[in-house]
């Protein structure tokens, strides 16, 4: 037993020991220091689901994200400084977030956490991202939990919340379907919740209202009920395997409703693949989006962002993630521009409550002291001919009692070298 | 602290140092855990916050661990299902914790609420034997996320219940707190374990994997120690959940997949089976192979292989251990030092 008290001590000794030896490397800092920044490096962090369940679509973001971040500093970074990003991935996984979050902030000491994806996984952290006092911006998410500037002051969304966007599709409804009968499949958690809030704020109750869970691919009992009832337009919240999944039931028991899709699982080419033979069904697709269609060959932001992913993601598939992610990346390249050369994490946060950014995105940004939401509204797409193009005009609302209005879209050009003027 | 050896000092008629040597025995676990405590309250001071952490995770993982290779080593029973016992715990840490916001009270709970599962499917684990007792507990590790969307009112499906902490007493700071928390009830679990299996009951637990029939002459109700055998195991499962609560601050069925009941097999079969040293490595293992698996699969730079190199990395050390060392990685060293001593 003494032996066993030994080899236990000298264990966890050695294991101490091997542990500690690569910790440690934090960046020496010019004036104040602050974590993760030097006067030739910025670093910061990312969970990503790269692997596991959520990775279809999803994980082709971070590499976008990253591959604009190589194009700044190839272009000499921001205030002369270059942005390592340093992508984890959490399998979708909210313990692994814990783990992996823990070992950005504590270990890698990043500067700030840049677009944590996903509902469950990022709830998580939230708290301990405040304890720490890390910036935490820009989450790929449309929960309205990221909006809460009285309890999270770093934190801040990037997509349109569920609920602004139940809205606006809610409107299309009403206004091009109306006297139909609108039925609602959304997930079981925050995302289907928020979105099914904002769909009924517009058009009143569903006719009939299913949900659904990730772990468990079918939703067969769902759409059996929802052509019982009668249902003319069926809205879904659904991530895109659930979309695809949704279309092909749907068309197994010759059931032809209008589908109307939230923009996190419409993503044509995601969905199409998921499809495969079957990818014509998605014609007459309604969804929305805020940012530019990665079809929209005349728009001078996909023309710019396909020219990086070409010179700095190996020319990966391009597609809405990847227009995605790059505009993360553009829109935290001016939030460092705008925080000026004596980069603070209060500094950063500052400058994102300030806004006035313009970039690839449709509609405002809605950031101020009292708002930490992402973007403000979304426009309406329809598939035709295997695509999604735009309709109409955009639409900005807010998640409470706000009437859903028209905007038009203000044309920013982006900077030839990627990083936008001080 | 393994079977074999009790069953070699257990032959000799008792003498007076037979007797001595058998009160030596019976402190043992008490010098063990006290030096244990030592250990970990000096890692915790000289450790950076985020491997005071990993150690964290090691104690949670240490707990489970131990109770299951109680279970399966000393008693023969397999249970795949314990991920869904640490759920189970988990869960009922959440739901407490968030209703009365008392640390203690909400771990008093965790606990009372996984005895009364695992007595539930101690129950009917009882009358399986072998592939029939992997089924059922298999069954039970696969139905966690059902049951959390079947009732997602209280469980709120696969997006969880976050957990409500107090922080912690004074300026200590979160992670050593959550060290010392894990560490203790790891402690506390290993050391009850200890007197537990040096007595009458690890005895019997024994009696029963080795030969039924004789343990029944013998005089040992089968049944009774089975049910009671998966009970202990279970409440250290429970345990073990609400630690991993307190360490995730949230509770959701992604946080104990079907792979993760799989992985607290496979942890304590290479640490080497009925031992609680080897437990103790399996916990290590488990925090530390998924960590070097992410650090070499970062390097190459292939995000695909981050989230399954962790797999193969498991599977390969299984079979390497295996090969060398059929008793686990807690056998390698008694071996050693055995033969060391008879060759002096």
């Amino acid at each position: 037993m003494k032996r066993t008290a030994t080899t236990f001590v000298a264990a966890m000794v050695l294991l101490a020991a091997g542990c500690s030896s690569d910790g440690g490397g934090g960046g020496s800092t010019s004036g104040a220091d602050v974590p993760g920044v030097t006067d030739t490096e910025v670093v910061v962090g990312t969970h990503h689901p790269l692997t596991g369940p959520a990775a279809a679509g999803y994980a082709s973001i971070s590499p976008a994200t990253k591959a604009y971040f190589d194009f700044v500093n190839a272009n000499g970074g921001v205030h002369g400084r270059k942005i390592t990003y340093k992508v984890k991935d959490d399998g979708y996984n909210p313990a692994t977030t814990q783990q992996v979050v823990r070992e950005l902030v504590l270990q890698d000491k990043v500067f700030a956490v840049i677009n944590g994806l996903g509902t469950p996984t990022h709830t998580g952290v939230l708290d301990f991202l405040k304890t720490n006092r890390v910036p935490d911006l820009f989450v790929a998410s449309g929960s309205r939990s990221w909006n809460q500037p009285d309890k999270y002051p770093g934190t801040f969304g990037f997509n349109p919340d569920y609920t602004v966007e139940g809205k606006i599709l809610g409107t299309y409804v009403k206004d091009n379907l109306a006297g139909k009968k609108v039925c609602f499949l959304g997930q079981d958690d925050d995302f289907g919740r928020d979105s099914l809030l904002g769909l009924e704020k517009v058009v009143g109750a569903v006719a009939a209202k299913g949900t659904y869970v990730t772990s468990n691919p079918n939703v067969g009992p769902q759409f059996g009920q929802f052509k019982a009832a009668g249902c003319e337009v069926v809205v879904l919240a659904t991530i895109p395997g659930f979309t695809a999944l949704s279309i092909g039931t749907a068309a197994k028991i010759a059931f032809k409703p209008q589908f109307v899709v939230s923009n996190v699982g419409a993503d044509p080419t995601t969905v199409g693949k998921a499809l495969g033979a079957a990818a014509p069904l998605m014609e007459g697709l309604v969804a929305a989006n805020y940012l530019p269609l990665s079809t929209d060959e005349a728009n001078p932001w996909i023309s710019l962002f396909k020219k990086v992913n070409t010179e700095y993601n190996n020319g990966a598939e391009f597609d809405n993630n990847v227009v995605y992610g790059m505009s993360v990346a553009y829109l935290f390249v001016q939030s460092l521009q705008a925080a000026g050369k004596d980069l603070t994490r209060d500094g950063i946060v500052e400058a994102v409550k300030k806004n006035g950014f313009g970039g690839p995105g449709l509609v405002p940004l809605r950031f101020s002291a009292t708002d930490h939401a992402g973007y403000g509204g979304t426009q309406l797409t329809k598939v035709e001919g295997g695509k999604a193009v735009f309709f109409g005009t955009a639409y900005t609302t807010d998640d409470a009692e706000g009437a859903v209005a028209p905007h038009t879209a203000q044309v920013v050009t982006p900077p030839s070298n990627g990083v936008p003027a001080a | 602290m393994t079977d074999m050896k009790t069953k070699a000092s257990a032959s000799p008629v008792p003498t007076k140092v037979a007797q001595e040597r058998r009160s030596m025995r019976r402190l043992a676990p008490i010098a063990a855990v006290l030096a244990g405590g030592v250990v970990i309250l000096i890692l915790s001071y000289t450790l950076e916050p985020f491997r005071n952490y990993q150690l964290a995770t090691v104690g949670a993982y240490f707990c489970v661990t131990a109770g299951l290779t109680v279970l399966t080593g000393l008693n023969g029973q397999l249970s795949l299902g314990h991920g869904a016992l640490m759920a189970t715990g988990a869960y009922s840490f959440a739901l407490a914790q968030n209703k009365w916001l008392s640390l203690p009270l909400s771990f008093v709970v965790a606990i009372a609420v996984t005895t009364l599962a695992g007595a539930v499917i101690g129950l009917a684990a009882a009358r399986l034997r072998g592939p029939y007792l992997a089924g059922l507990t298999l069954a039970v590790a696969i139905v966690v996320p059902s049951v959390t969307s079947t009732f997602d009112e209280t469980f709120n499906s696969d997006q969880g219940l976050s957990v409500v902490l107090d922080p912690p007493p004074g300026t200590i700071p979160m992670e050593r707190w959550q060290a010392w928390l894990a560490w203790t009830g790891a402690l506390l679990t290993v050391l009850l374990l200890a007197f537990l299996v040096r007595g009458a009951f690890g005895r019997r637990l024994r009696a029963v994997r080795d030969d039924e029939t004789a343990a029944k002459l013998a005089g040992v109700n089968i049944a009774r120690t089975q049910v009671l055998a998966f009970v202990v195991s279970a409440v250290c499962a429970g345990l073990s959940g609400a630690l991993f609560a307190v360490l995730a601050q949230s509770v959701s069925p992604g946080a104990f997949p079907l792979t993760l009941s799989l992985f607290l097999v496979m942890a304590i079969v290479i640490g080497g089976l009925g031992s609680l040293f080897g437990a103790l490595l399996g916990a290590i293992l488990l925090v530390a192979l998924p960590t070097f698996a992410q650090s070499v699969a970062e390097q190459t730079g292939s995000h695909r292989l981050e989230g399954n190199l962790a797999l193969v990395v498991f599977g390969v050390v299984l079979i390497v251990v295996m090969l060398a060392a059929p008793g686990g990685l807690a056998s390698i060293r008694f071996t050693f030092i055995r033969r060391f001593r008879r060759e002096r």
